[in-house]
């Protein structure tokens, strides 16, 4: 088992990305520091489109993320319909 | 999916045509001719389309993606300006980082832009072409936005003016322009995994993450919105460093020990270079977010530590010495502030003795050596600088062949002893700081014989003279008394309070 991981800007998109992660992902765990969210699981974490653009309340295309994305680890998988990080292991 | 998605190109079709696409195969040209650096470094690639990038990014959604951040960007540059932002920093000291900054990185993120514009160039397979050729942009963007970010801070504080100047010459500044050009002087697959992978994957969070979040917790608004934002380009290039890795290593059994052999050499040179960044968490930043010891164990032993289990499947074991890492995160901040406290004559920013208060916090966060090892060293310059007897070391010290750096750094096994290494090669002795910069001086000793060492271009009189006050002065353009020294009693510390009592 290893941690992937993404890191937002503290900001008013992220937020609700948040939510939408830790919504769609029960494990996930939620970190705070000065101006930055962090957000940890176990091997595999999926940010849904639809969940973020509920959330929103309006159009989301995942590749918007990289607005306010400011690092990951894991591999990644993208497509229209969602973001997701993971280890093979 | 809904109707609104299908009725365009889905995102896969659409990097297809506007990636792929975009390639064709030689007709009256060789394609050895055509990319002449693909095959030099023993690097064996069979197909070039096997290659993946999962952010599948085409060129007219990156500028709308990098136009809105740009746009976010120098909105808050313009808020800071308008509203005295320079006055809103937690204390002066911090500025001295953000001094650091712009001498030392912002230079590299220039060299980065011409390093992915050039090995773009040479590879065969166009998804790797069109990757570097944003990157490399992003790198210029990297570039201008700081410059921009800092010419604010540039208005009111010393340091900043000459930066590209000291890059080329400051005795420091030689440690990470090196390791650039180090890269920068391999072929282009070496190339990406020192940059893309051990750099920009496995250890760039280190700089830009807590440092980052640490200016946002010094009130330096403009630096954590430069470094968020260059930040976000750098999430799509540490994708590229992992994909780059595990594409080489997928291509062919033969590449394995080649790749191996980088790895070692660049998490260790790597690891070196942070050492100012580790200095820069413990002792430049007043609000303090997290340990340079505890940013290790969550950057590089945890998340490394899964990147190194991923690849393992591919026969790659985590790089050698990566054990003394875990020993120095202990030590290394310590020693590479007295370095820069003893030389403090000749830096373009100000040095000082902690506080009692940074002092406990130190305490607590490196119970098994501050108190045992640093502090009675810094308590002990404490009293001589209240006696008026500053320390300023006036004599050059020994510096790695390799990586540059002072020989002040303990070895591994026993932190009351200087690590120092050497060999002969070609009737003469070079000196290094560690068993991991001798091993990479033993595998390319052509390369490393070359190096300009400032401490030797001084004794050979090619940095303005045999004086140091001229070297300082006229060769490195820092100002005595304006840009360096002591922050106790320094300009700086005279503005800031002018400043604030005007207001």
């Amino acid at each position: 088992m290893s941690r992937v991981f993404i890191a937002l800007q503290d900001n008013e998109n992220a937020r609700f990305i948040v939510e939408a992660i830790s919504e769609d992902n029960p494990g996930a765990e939620v970190k705070h520091s000065p101006a930055m969210i962090r957000v940890e699981a176990d091997d595999r974490l999926t940010i849904r489109r639809e969940t973020v653009e509920e959330k929103l309340g309006r159009d989301w295309d995942t590749q918007e993320l990289q607005v306010d994305m400011i690092s990951i680890g894991g591999n990644v998988d993208e497509d229209d319909d969602s973001f997701t990080l993971y280890w093979n292991t | 999916m809904n109707a609104k998605t299908s009725k365009r190109l889905n995102m896969k079709e659409r990097y297809r045509i506007m990636t792929r696409d975009l390639g064709w195969e030689p007709s009256y040209q060789r394609y050895e001719d055509i990319f002449p650096q693909e095959s030099f470094e023993g690097i064996k690639i069979v197909d070039w389309d096997q290659w993946e990038d999962p952010f599948r990014l085409t060129m007219d959604n990156y500028w709308k993606f990098q136009a809105e951040k740009e746009r976010k960007l120098y909105a808050i540059f313009d808020a800071v300006s308008q509203n005295n932002g320079q006055m809103k920093i937690s204390d002066p000291r911090y500025l001295n980082a953000v001094k650091l900054f712009i001498t030392a990185v912002t230079p590299l993120e220039y060299n980065a832009y011409k390093g992915y514009a050039r090995v773009g160039r040479q590879f065969g397979g166009v998804g790797a072409r069109i990757a570097c050729q944003m990157q490399s942009i992003d790198e210029l963007r990297h570039t201008q936005t700081q410059i921009h970010a800092m010419s604010h801070y540039n208005k009111y504080f010393g340091g900043m003016h000459d930066f590209p100047h000291m890059f080329d010459r400051v005795w420091y500044l030689s440690v990470p322009k090196s390791f650039f050009e180090d890269a920068s002087t391999a072929g282009p697959f070496e190339f990406l995994t020192a940059i893309s992978f051990s750099f920009e994957y496995v250890l760039t969070n280190l700089l830009f993450l807590p440092f980052m979040s640490g200016a946002a917790y010094n009130g330096d608004m403009n630096t954590v919105t430069f470094g968020f934002s260059a930040q976000s380009d750098e999430a799509r290039h540490m994708t590229l460093g992992l994909e780059i890795i595990k594409f080489i290593l997928e291509q062919h059994e033969d590449n394995v020990p080649i790749v191996q052999q980088w790895l070692d050499k660049w998490l260790w040179r790597g690891y070196r270079l942070l050492s100012i960044v580790g200095m820069m968490m413990d002792y430049m930043l007043p609000n303090k977010v997290m340990s340079w010891a505890e940013a290790w164990t969550l950057y590089y032993e945890e998340a490394g530590g899964a990147l190194f289990k991923e690849l393992e499947r591919y026969g790659i074991r985590p790089p050698k010495y990566a054990d003394q890492t875990v020993i120095g995160k202990d030590h290394v901040s310590h020693q590479a502030w007295f370095i820069f406290y003893q030389y403090g004559h000749a830096t373009a920013f100000n040095t000082w003795i902690p506080t009692a208060k940074e002092m406990d916090w130190l305490s607590e966060k490196y119970p098994d050596t501050f108190d045992r090892l640093y502090r009675p060293r810094f308590e002990l310059l404490a009293e001589k600088a209240a006696k008026g007897e500053r320390f300023y070391n006036n004599t050059l010290p020994q510096l790695c062949q390799v990586c540059q750096i002072p020989l002040a750094i303990t070895e591994p096994d026993d932190d009351t002893l200087l690590s120092h290494r050497d060999t002969v090669h070609d009737g003469e002795r070079y000196h290094f700081c560690s068993d991991g910069c001798r091993d990479i001086f033993h595998h390319e000793p052509e390369k490393y014989v070359q190096a300009w060492l400032p401490v030797h271009q001084i004794l050979q009189g090619n940095c303005g003279g045999a004086d140091m006050a001229k070297v300082i002065g006229d060769y490195y353009r820092i100002e005595m008394g304006e840009d360096n020294l002591d922050f106790e009693g320094s300009a700086e510390q005279r503005r800031w309070a002018a400043w604030k009592q005007a207001v």
